[in-house]
């Protein structure tokens, strides 16, 4: 059995039919990369699953339906959340960013700081005052810090220099190495690094769905999907 | 000289009053996006309470019975801040207009009830001695309660503070303030929080409804909604959903209209206030201090 099962998803967005009918599955362990051009539906996913925007369909996680549950209730059942654009709270501290994360007990602080050295060493600074790829790693940190069930991951090399890029690939594999994800990705090189399966969308529909490897692998069909070579 | 220390103590104590609502006010707003209009109400009913129960309260000694009376009004006027969060404007979230249309109706009715009740005539509180006393300052007599105002305030003030910088629902109140949604992302279920904040806001409108039965002697029904017009004027300058520049703003407020109304005319001091906000949202439109929460 899946561990998250998405059928039918259906969002409607300011008089836009963005998600038309979503399904696919995500397996346990795995990496499942969801692709796509721009404004095809991808981020509208990860925030339809979190019931952050209203959306009609069945989604269900660990075999409990999810659908339409308050958002922090769904986040507690051990859902990590890094957004496409990191909104992590600018004018707290980054210590401040990480303890507000920390769901039970302590934390996991010591891996975190393991994974993003730098983090520690501008624990006081605020948030806001991080560079682009800093922020990104105290997103990701953030959705670390508690062990989760699934990792929701919105574009984390998006807008990064090539260097950082690396640096948050590499964080990226060490994470996926260890969690089951769901990662929205533009950077296929990553994404070849890390998946295990693809789900790829177009105007709010599936229009594929397979074992990365098999996908990645075919140039035409990559380019007919997702119009890059 | 001691007209000047007078006059600035005197606005000092106007302040911390002025504070006392607008800080609530403006963590309403920063956090929930709720215009509060019925924060005046708060003020009115912690204020009844406190008159009311003093009158009950036959047999004891002035003092105790004051604060006895004002421990049941703050407690009153926080209980019902919290209830409005809950009935009224939890259904509403998101919704401005009918948030708007709620807040100013519940003002409304709650003034036109004490007025129902009560009659629409101010009700002289029993106050302690001490604070209808005077404190020779620089020359100036200052009355006692300015002092008791300005340390309330300020003792609020270190409060607030703290309980955004040392507790974790402080922390959500600051980040919430910033990113709501983000927030709930994170496994926080903010209601909590949107209904603590009401509450605090509730308590510290409530202690400005027994600091103004101090500072003008009376209750009357429509005392919070003149103070809640200038609070608002207050939340504006200061910066919304910060707490330190609502305290700010209130100082500067209630000095700039102690002074106009003793060195121009009465009335001027209301004119140069709304001059003022005019001012700073012509040079800083988000106020005094928006940067910080």
């Amino acid at each position: 059995m899946a561990l998250l099962e998405v059928r039918d998803l259906h969002v409607r967005l300011g008089g836009s039919h963005v998600l038309q009918g979503v399904g696919f599955d995500v397996a346990e362990g795995g990496v499942t990369a969801l692709l796509g051009r721009n404004g095809v539906g991808k981020t509208t996913t990860l925030r339809a699953l979190l019931g952050l925007v209203p959306a009609d369909g069945r989604v269900t996680f660990g075999g409990d339906d999810i659908t339409n549950e308050p958002t922090h209730r769904i986040v507690q059942r051990g859902v990590g959340y890094v957004p496409e654009d990191r909104d992590v709270f600018s004018r707290l501290t980054v210590t401040e960013n990480l303890q507000l994360a920390r769901r039970n007990g302590d934390g996991r602080f010591p891996y975190v700081y393991e994974l993003f050295p730098e983090l520690r060493e501008r624990g006081g600074q605020p948030a806001g005052t991080l560079s682009g790829g800093q922020q990104q790693m105290l997103a990701i940190a953030r959705a670390l810090l508690n062990e989760n069930r699934i990792l929701l991951v919105d574009e984390p090399t998006k807008g990064l220099a090539p260097m950082l890029v690396a640096q948050v690939a590499h964080a990226l594999e060490r994470v996926c190495d260890e969690s089951t994800v769901l990662l929205v990705e533009q950077n296929l090189t990553v994404v070849r690094h890390v998946a295990d399966h693809v789900v790829v969308l177009d105007t709010g529909r599936v229009v594929h769905s397979g074992p990365a490897r098999e996908l990645l692998d075919d140039r035409e069909r990559v380019h007919a999907l997702l119009g890059v070579a | 000289m001691s007209t000047i220390v007078l006059l600035a103590i005197t606005g000092f104590g106007l302040g911390a009053m002025y504070f006392l609502i607008a800080s609530g006010l403006s963590l309403i707003y920063g956090l929930m996006g709720v215009l509060n209009f019925a924060h005046g109400a708060f003020l009115t009913v912690g204020a009844y309470a406190t008159w009311y129960t003093e009158t009950k309260l036959g047999g004891i000694a002035v003092a105790p019975r004051f604060l006895l009376a004002a421990l049941v009004g703050l407690a009153i006027g926080t209980a019902f801040a919290a209830l409005v969060e809950v009935v009224l404007i939890r259904p509403l979230y998101g919704r401005h207009i009918e948030q708007v249309l709620v807040t100013v109706g519940l003002g409304l009715c709650v003034s036109a009830l004490a007025t129902a009740i009560w009659t629409s005539d101010p009700k002289f509180v029993s106050l302690p001695r001490w604070t209808s006393q005077t404190t020779g300052v620089l020359g100036a007599s200052i009355p006692n309660d300015r002092w008791l105002e300005i340390i309330t305030a300020g003792v609020v003030l270190t409060a607030l503070e703290l309980f955004l910088r040392r507790t974790r629902y402080g922390l959500i109140v600051r980040a919430g303030v910033e990113n709501r949604a983000m927030v709930t992302a994170l496994g926080i279920d903010v209601r909590r929080a949107f209904t603590l904040v009401f509450a605090i806001g509730g308590l510290a409108a409530a202690l400005a409804g027994v600091l103004a039965a101090l500072y003008f002697g009376t209750v009357d029904p429509q005392r919070g909604t003149s103070l809640l017009i200038f609070a608002f004027i207050v939340v504006v300058i200061g910066g919304l959903g910060s707490i330190g520049g609502t305290a700010v703003a209130a100082v500067v407020v209630a000095l700039v209209q102690q002074f106009a109304n003793y060195y121009a005319s009465s009335g001027m001091g209301d004119l140069s206030v709304v001059l003022l906000l005019a001012v700073v949202l012509l040079v800083r439109p988000r106020g005094l201090t928006a940067a910080a929460a």
